[in-house]
């Protein structure tokens, strides 16, 4: 037989879980740096590339990665993305443009807002620099910059700073080899 | 068919609580110490292929994560499975027995302490009808070792029985989690948690990584001194509806056995590796498998003395082939179960060369 | 308070995947009936009755439509007792999963059995439906079965 009644057709079922995290032996110097307002990376010797955020493994050699450097809050935007779209439970209100930062002294990009300047400005090659948030209001985050803003210098080519990066690590990568010699 | 041996297997220590060490950090040193034992290194391996579940440490794409523990560059040709890693296994396998591929390195990781393991667990269960209840894992299980005393075959002293052999056999596995001399009477006094089964009965949440090496014969590493040869594999899966499969027998490992046993043509194995995180699915695995005392179950001391999750099934083909370096074992049955209540159960014949 | 630098950070958090589900004409027609407090299995093609309904045969995979009313009546057939249940299984009292065999079913299935303590209860009791107070079409509409007989 059938049942004469019309099925239920949707109903919520959401699920909750609860977790309780550790920051990684990697991780955490790089959150408590944050907190102090600097920007640390980790140095990968088997590529001599530096490594930002510091996640604790370089993902080209799969060797672990530990010693620190200090980058600085300036860097160079090597592609961006703007958003029209709102995000659901985000803070942001579009549209707002999103860029992938080298900052220097980095051999990998990382993700943040772009602001103080027209959206139609932002450019491949803009070199920006970081915006803190007031230092009484610091945590273990990368929240702590609130956007980077555009310096006002020159584009910069990225394909030339791909070279002199890659020259770099080199160097790195040589002098970190004549480390272990020594 | 083609023969694939496994060549090297590494494991952490299956600790309670890994506080410092992310997955990432805690595969690499694991990666590097099964390559060191192959002789092998990342430019060697044809193809990677792991097992884990993002629900259990709540890291979204936490195995896309993983593959910065490989060095990727060049980019290797990689898998995951959102199952135990032994079915990272078995994708590897055929990969070989298709001629894809010559060599595989395969690994599992879990860091079950960051969540609520039985509870995650509880999401494999159907939505409409099972998990609105959240039967965690151990209910569930408490419910097939009802079923199970239910038949009169077996009673609450053999899962403490179970239980003693383990944390004996234990005492020789430094990986370990449980180990230790314990006695049947002092572990039935024990309060239950969900009825028939007490804390002890239960695999100890574990955080860890494993990681195995298989390939082909002619790919062999000529270090190697002792391959073991898969000479036979099968999984088979029954209904996920309890209610429709007889809990106090598993009938897929007796089917998987079955045909593990036609390709394999080995009829008798020396130990057995068991994947079966409740005391009582030892018992149910045993009779379904066919075992009787001659075989050594479990001598790594199996789930119940630690349990990576989603890399406990891989964990007893790496215990088997470690058992299987000894010249007094040659033949060795792995199994591995995923799914509620043993609902898929996976049998492999192992030999060593 | 200074945190000495390098100290592990630990944190609290909760993921919530707040999905919407959508259970199918089979599945959808049995919550209805259940928001109603009525109970139907299916019937296979074998003439065998299941419960909970599904839209196929989990045996043999055929599909299947032919609902048939239930009781809410049924039989104990084993349990797992719950002594502290987990804050996820909405219970504030000791409670048992049970699986349990609606009278006019031909397969058991996982519910709560609700009693005072372990003592209360025997593999083979009768046992009968105690109904949530707030239905939405869920298999908690249902909220736990007790015993027929009382006690």
């Amino acid at each position: 037989m059938d049942i004469d009644l019309d099925p239920i057709e949707q109903f919520d079922a959401p699920i909750y879980h609860r977790y309780h995290a550790t920051s990684s032996r990697a991780i955490t110097p790089f959150l408590h740096a944050m907190k102090r307002g600097e920007i640390l990376g980790h140095l990968s010797t088997a590529t001599g590339k530096v490594l930002f955020p510091p996640l604790g493994a370089c993902p080209e050699s799969g060797e672990a990665t530990h010693i620190p450097v200090i980058l600085s809050d300036t860097g160079t935007v090597i592609g961006f993305t703007t958003v029209h779209l709102p995000i659901p439970g985000s803070k942001l209100v579009p549209p707002f443009t999103v860029a992938n930062i080298l900052l220097d002294g980095a051999d990998q990009a990382c993700s943040h807002l772009i602001s103080e300047c027209d959206i139609d400005e932002v450019a491949i090659g803009m070199r920006v620099l970081a915006v803190w948030r007031p230092a009484e209001v610091w945590n273990n985050s990368l929240e702590n910059i609130e956007y980077f803003k555009p310096t006002g210098e020159p584009l910069v080519d990225i394909d030339a700073l791909q070279q002199q990066c890659l020259a770099k690590a080199e160097q790195r990568k040589e002098a970190a080899k004549g480390g272990q010699d020594a | 068919m083609r023969e694939v041996a496994i060549v090297a297997y590494a494991q952490s220590p299956q600790v309670r609580q890994e506080k410092i060490l992310n997955e990432v950090e805690m595969l690499m040193p694991v990666i590097e110490a099964a390559l060191t034992e192959a002789a092998m290194t990342m430019n060697d391996i044809d193809f990677v292929c792991s097992g884990s579940c993002d629900y259990i440490a709540g890291g979204a794409f936490s195995f896309v994560g993983a593959v910065d523990a490989l060095g990727a560059t060049p980019s290797k040709m990689e898998s995951h499975v959102e199952m135990d890693a032994a079915w990272a296994l078995y994708e590897s396998w055929l990969k070989i027995q298709a001629g894809e591929i010559s060599s595989a390195l395969i690994y599992g990781f879990g860091k079950s302490s960051v969540g609520d393991l039985p509870d995650v667990m509880s999401q494999q269960c159907d939505p409409y009808y099972l998990a609105p209840l959240w039967p965690d894992s151990i209910s569930m299980a408490g419910l097939q070792a009802s079923a199970l005393l239910a038949t009169g075959r077996y009673t609450e002293r053999d899962f403490a029985e179970v239980v003693v052999d383990s944390r004996r056999k234990a005492k020789a596995n430094p990986a370990a989690q449980l180990s230790g001399d314990r006695e049947v009477e002092a572990l039935l006094t024990a309060p239950y948690i969900a009825s028939p089964l007490r804390r002890h009965d239960c695999c100890p949440i574990t955080d860890g990584v494993s990681v195995l090496i298989i390939t082909d014969k002619s790919a062999l590493p000529k270090t190697t001194k002792k391959p073991v040869y898969i000479r036979g594999i099968d999984h088979r899966m029954e209904a996920h509806q309890l209610g429709i499969r007889t809990l106090s027998e598993s009938g897929s490992t007796t089917q998987a056995l079955a045909q593990a046993k036609l390709q394999a043509g080995i009829e008798q194995f020396d130990i057995a590796e068991l994947y079966a995180p409740f005391s009582p699915q030892t018992l149910i695995l045993k009779d379904a498998l066919g075992l009787d005392d001659q075989v050594d179950i479990n001598p790594s001391g199996g789930p119940l003395a630690g349990h990576i999750m989603m890399s406990a099934g891989l964990d007893r083909f790496g215990m088997s082939f470690r058992a299987l370096q000894k010249d007094e074992v040659t033949t060795a049955l792995a199994h591995a179960t995923s799914g509620p209540c043993l609902q898929h159960n996976m049998v492999a014949i192992l030999e060593a060369g | 308070m200074t945190v000495p630098d390098n100290s592990l950070l630990e944190a609290d958090f909760e993921l919530g995947f707040t999905y919407t589900r959508s259970p199918g004409i089979i599945i959808g027609k049995f919550l209805a009936a259940l928001k109603q407090q009525k109970i139907y299995g299916i019937r296979a093609n074998d003439g065998s009755v299941l419960f909970p309904p599904t839209e196929y045969d989990p045996r043999t995979a055929e599909s299947l439509d032919d609902f048939v009313p239930l009781s809410d009546r049924g039989r104990l057939l084993y349990w797992t007792w719950i002594d502290q249940p987990r804050d996820h299984h909405q219970m504030s009292q000791s409670f048992a999963f049970a699986m349990i065999q609606l009278d006019g079913a031909d397969v058991p299935f996982l519910h709560r059995m609700l009693a005072d303590s372990p003592e209360h209860l025997s593999s083979g009791m009768a046992v009968k439906v105690q109904w949530a107070e707030e239905r939405r079409g869920a298999i908690t509409d249902i909220h736990g079965f007790v015993s027929a007989t009382g006690g």
